[in-house]
């Protein structure tokens, strides 16, 4: 068992690295959303199920939703310069 | 001696890894969501550490099961079942406590500087931290 809490583990630093690597801003924001998922598996195993499910709730569902919206807001505002030009 | 206690404190180690690279990558990054998902990576490395001093192996988390007395519980102590203390039973559940409401007041950060992200956008079409000071500058030398 202990070998699958250092698997996830080094996961969340390889998610940390390749997301201050990327580019794009798409990818990293996926990696983000599989870096929250991996943590709130890391909850369960330190005994700590309702962070478990607050984590997946809230640091997987909500933050990722409103990074997305982000995104598409700021795509709708170029297209709409795009058009006035 | 002082790498065996960093790999027998993982969850800790890892913490202090990870709130680094959050650190780099909300300093070195020009762009303001890659600022923000850094601000992020440290919140939780932190609400890790906080939690993983709670945690004590091979404990329990502090949930009662129905038809048990809550005060007490038999465990075999040198093959003969004993009534033990149920402190003795469950992790330390205030660090848990704690990090849930840090989960929650983040999210609500995040919704902020989001928020001020879009209006920065609006006014200066980009999301180039240095192209809107450079912009924000060309127009104080206007004035």
């Amino acid at each position: 068992m202990i070998y699958i809490q250092y698997i996830l583990v080094i996961f969340l630093v390889i998610c940390a690295i390749s997301v201050c690597v990327t580019k794009n801003l798409l990818v990293s924001l996926i990696i983000f959303t599989a870096y929250s998922l991996v943590m709130s598996v890391i909850w369960l195993f330190i005994e700590s199920p309702d962070l478990a499910i607050t984590e997946a709730a809230v640091g997987a569902g909500i933050t990722s939703i409103l990074f997305f919206i982000t995104l598409v807001k700021v795509d709708k505002m170029d297209e709409g310069e795009a058009k006035d030009d | 001696m002082f790498v065996k206690e960093l790999v027998i404190n993982f969850y800790e180690t890892a913490a202090i890894i990870v709130f680094g690279i959050g650190f780099v990558t909300l300093l070195l990054n020009r762009n303001i969501i890659k600022k923000i998902i850094g601000f992020n990576f440290m919140d939780t490395a932190i609400y890790l550490f906080l939690a993983s001093k709670g945690y004590i192996a091979g404990r329990i988390a502090p949930i009662l099961a129905e038809g048990t007395d809550p005060t007490v519980y038999q465990k075999a102590v040198n093959g003969v079942l004993t009534n033990v203390p149920t402190v003795e039973k469950y992790i330390n559940p205030i660090p848990a406590g704690l990090v849930l409401t840090g989960i929650v007041v983040s999210v609500s950060f995040t919704a902020f500087f989001l928020a001020l992200a879009v209006r920065l956008y609006r006014e200066y079409h980009t999301l180039d931290l240095h192209e809107i000071i450079s912009i924000m500058n060309k127009e104080e030398n206007k004035e």
